[in-house]
């Protein structure tokens, strides 16, 4: 058992994967000698040289275009988009080619690209570097989207992304890369499945939702609830496409309220998915409304006043109460 | 033949004359030559480089350019006409790009890997794919249609100049199995290969072209940028696209770019043989504008008529391809009338067979679509799957429910 952060956990599993696949590879902008913006690939280009660590050109879709010709090729490359917000010039490549491959060629061709995104708010950045476009992707069929909330998680799943044969987006809680945590580097214990949501904390009035940066604003809230007597069970959803919709009936049926809470604004973003999906699944266990606590409709906001707009403890415990009052 | 096109002699200077000059005006500096090697009047040229190259051509491959470009084309008509009649729903023609098409494709090897658009017929007929299964994706029983890795032969791409892009990485991932194989304890050095993208003047707008090159550069990736200029993207002309000749282009990005008159096979076949061997050597990318015309509609939807006259398509049927290498090849003594007979006879053949085939290709069961989302099992596809199992089997028994009269007259085979 190790201590690192998130982004120290990534780059863990960077080099497991390069070490241990020889047609694994890096692309991006700055990730090269810089170790990119956040220092997730720092020391890689130097153990494993330019043709594994790519330095490419600044060009988003010209890094998902040239990752899936690879992959064509029989490779598998990590592509790193630098912000969140800079992803759109590839969201072409992304959904219109990279998703659909598979099903176009009838299941001839697989094209296991992952693509490395930070994402969310929180870090009093400016425009286009805070942004949650995570509904954008899982509308998408074909692809996988998975977000890691802690460093043992994103150890695993990063190398996890790597090996499945379908492309990955890797959501990075941006807010959350010097957060610190075990790591167990010799198995992945219950993360062998990126794919599955975790109980992290059981409990029997309520169920929170939450994945990637708001996790640890789920577990607080519950910890705080517990001291006005409520027990709230916390599920970090892990996987957002496939979302494991198993895990988190299971919950409901056994807590009778649920709240979904993310960053990305609410309107048709995956907390309604989670609502829609668990009134047709446990509607008779449902004691209230699923409440959705979330970003607002609008831009992200400038960083001045983007605490106003992150859900934080006092919101998910405003949804509780609500919950709690049916 | 299906489209007989006729034969008068081609005056050079009467297309795009005024828009060459405009170009040179605007580079300060006079447009490199277009390399044309066999001439309207179907003798044939010299040319300082390329002229090595077409003297590889023996008869017997120049006879086989011939009849591949006579086989498109015949199967061009009956892919129109399938499509008038009700059998496909779409066509994309490409007839009087033959030359630029068998010319290219035909200079390809085998181990080399193709990217086309969703016009490139012609180089899917020297890449040995079954015209019948390129016919799928029109008939609108699969998004593709046959497997790339039987061919090399990628799948054609309706997001224009996307597949520029996935060629260069394909080319980067060349570079890197060379390496590989190099380093490996066996020695073996993988088979020298290189990719061709396909592109037409309008994708040479799109921004995926432009970062498509430029990471060919970047990296010298062994990579062939063919551009079939012919002339308009749907109803825009080229000059909305450049104001100078797309080759040019090729100087920015740091790597040559030729233009080569897109209705001579034989220089096409020779640019193209030089450009890949150029890339094979690991010397990088190279940029091939075919100057051609497309003479009929962007597709079977469209209506040229609305914005080019009719003069401007005469002129270019006047540079017919199989025209001038059929008035080259008896000129030389090297086919007779009982070759282009059996020609036209080989065409019918293909024509009838792709008739015949379209007919019988299998509408698919949905359930494969389910297969085909992911690569890997997936619950929410397994759960939305089982709804549909159950949802069908409350049907069993049950007539189906009647189809409207078109539809059905469709799938009847009429």
């Amino acid at each position: 058992m190790t201590t690192m952060t998130i982004a120290k956990a990534i780059n863990e599993g960077l080099r497991a994967t390069l070490a241990g696949n020889p047609k694994s590879l890096l692309m991006g902008e700055d990730i090269g000698p810089l170790g990119g913006v956040y220092r997730v690939t720092d020391g890689l280009i130097g153990e494993f040289g330019p043709d594994r660590v790519v330095d490419t050109p600044l060009a988003e879709s010209g890094i998902i275009g040239t990752a899936i010709g690879l992959a064509l090729r029989g490779y598998s490359p990590v592509c790193e988009i630098q912000f969140d917000g800079f992803v759109f010039p590839g969201f072409n490549q992304i959904t219109t080619q990279l998703a659909k491959m598979h099903a176009r060629s009838n299941g001839n061709l697989t094209v296991p690209v992952v693509i490395r995104i930070p994402y969310g708010g929180g870090i009093g950045s400016v425009e286009h570097h805070s942004e949650s476009p995570e509904a954008l992707f899982a509308h998408t069929a074909g692809l996988r989207i998975i977000t890691p909330s802690n460093p043992h998680d994103a150890y695993w799943m990063i190398q996890q992304a790597v090996e499945c044969q379908d492309p990955v987006i890797f959501f990075e809680p941006k807010r959350r890369y010097w957060l610190k945590g075990d790591v167990d580097v010799e198995t992945p214990g219950p993360s062998s499945d990126p794919f599955k949501a975790h109980v992290l904390r059981a409990g029997t009035d309520a169920t929170i939702v939450a994945y990637g940066p708001l996790v640890p604003v789920a577990l607080a809230a519950a910890n705080a609830a517990e001291e006005d007597g409520r027990s709230v069970e916390v599920i970090d959803l892990r996987s957002i496409s496939p979302l494991d919709f198993d895990t988190v009936t299971a919950s409901v049926q056994k807590t009778g309220r649920l709240i979904v809470a993310h960053e990305a604004p609410t309107f048709g973003g995956i907390g309604g998915e989670i609502a829609a999906r668990i009134s047709e699944r446990a509607f008779h266990s449902l004691e209230a409304p699923v409440i959705r606590v979330g970003g607002f409709h609008m831009p992200y906001p400038v960083a001045k006043v983007e605490e106003d707009y992150l859900p934080d403890i006092d919101r998910i415990l405003e949804a509780l109460d609500r919950a709690l009052s049916y | 033949m299906g489209t007989h096109l006729p034969s008068t002699e081609f005056d050079e200077t009467a297309v795009d004359d005024q828009r060459e000059a405009d170009a040179e005006a605007v580079m300060g500096e006079p447009l490199a030559p277009m390399v044309q090697l066999l001439g309207p009047d179907g003798k044939l040229g010299a040319d300082p480089v390329f002229t090595e190259y077409a003297d590889r051509l023996m008869p017997e491959a120049l006879r086989g350019l011939y009849a591949d470009m006579a086989a498109i084309r015949r199967f061009d008509v009956e892919a129109t006409a399938l499509q008038r009649q009700g059998q496909l729903a779409l066509w994309v023609p490409l007839t009087g790009q033959e030359a630029a098409q068998i010319g290219s494709g035909r200079a390809s090897q085998p181990q080399d890997y193709i990217f086309p658009t969703y016009r490139e017929h012609g180089v899917a007929l020297t890449r040995d794919v079954d015209l019948a299964e390129l016919l799928r994706q029109f008939r609108g029983v699969s998004n593709g249609g046959w497997n790339p890795k039987d061919t090399n032969f990628h799948l054609y791409t309706l997001v224009l100049a996307a597949q520029t892009l996935h060629a260069v990485g394909y080319a980067m991932g060349i570079q890197r199995d060379q390496k590989l194989a190099a380093a490996s304890s066996t020695g073996g050095r993988e088979r020298d290969a290189a990719v061709i993208a396909y592109f037409g003047d309008g994708a040479s707008s799109e921004g995926d072209v432009h970062e498509s090159m430029v990471f060919a550069s970047s990296y010298n990736a062994p990579v062939v940028f063919f551009c079939q200029n012919n002339h308009w993207a749907i109803s825009v002309p080229t000059n909305v696209q450049t104001r100078v000749p797309l080759s040019n282009r090729a100087k920015g990005y740091g790597f040559p770019g030729i233009r080569v008159d897109g209705n001579d096979v034989i220089a096409v076949h020779a640019v193209t043989e030089w450009a890949l061997e150029h890339a094979r050597q690991g010397k990088g990318p190279v940029l091939i504008e075919a100057f051609t015309y497309r003479v009929g509609a962007h597709t079977t939807a469209d209506d040229p008529t609305k914005y080019r006259p009719s003069s401007e398509e005469d002129a270019w049927r006047a540079k017919d391809p199989l025209l001038r290498l059929e008035k080259y090849l008896r000129a030389e003594g090297l086919a007779d009338d009982a070759f282009f007979a059996k020609v036209k006879a080989d065409g019918d053949e293909l024509a009838a067979y792709v008739r015949r085939t379209t007919h019988d290709l299998e509408t698919p069961d949905i359930r494969s679509a389910f297969a085909n989302t992911y690569a890997e099992a997936h619950p929410l596809v397994a759960e939305e799957l089982a709804w549909f199992e159950e949802y069908s089997a409350g049907f069993a028994g049950e007539e189906p429910a009647a189809e409207p009269a078109g539809q059905a007259a469709a799938k009847a085979g009429h």
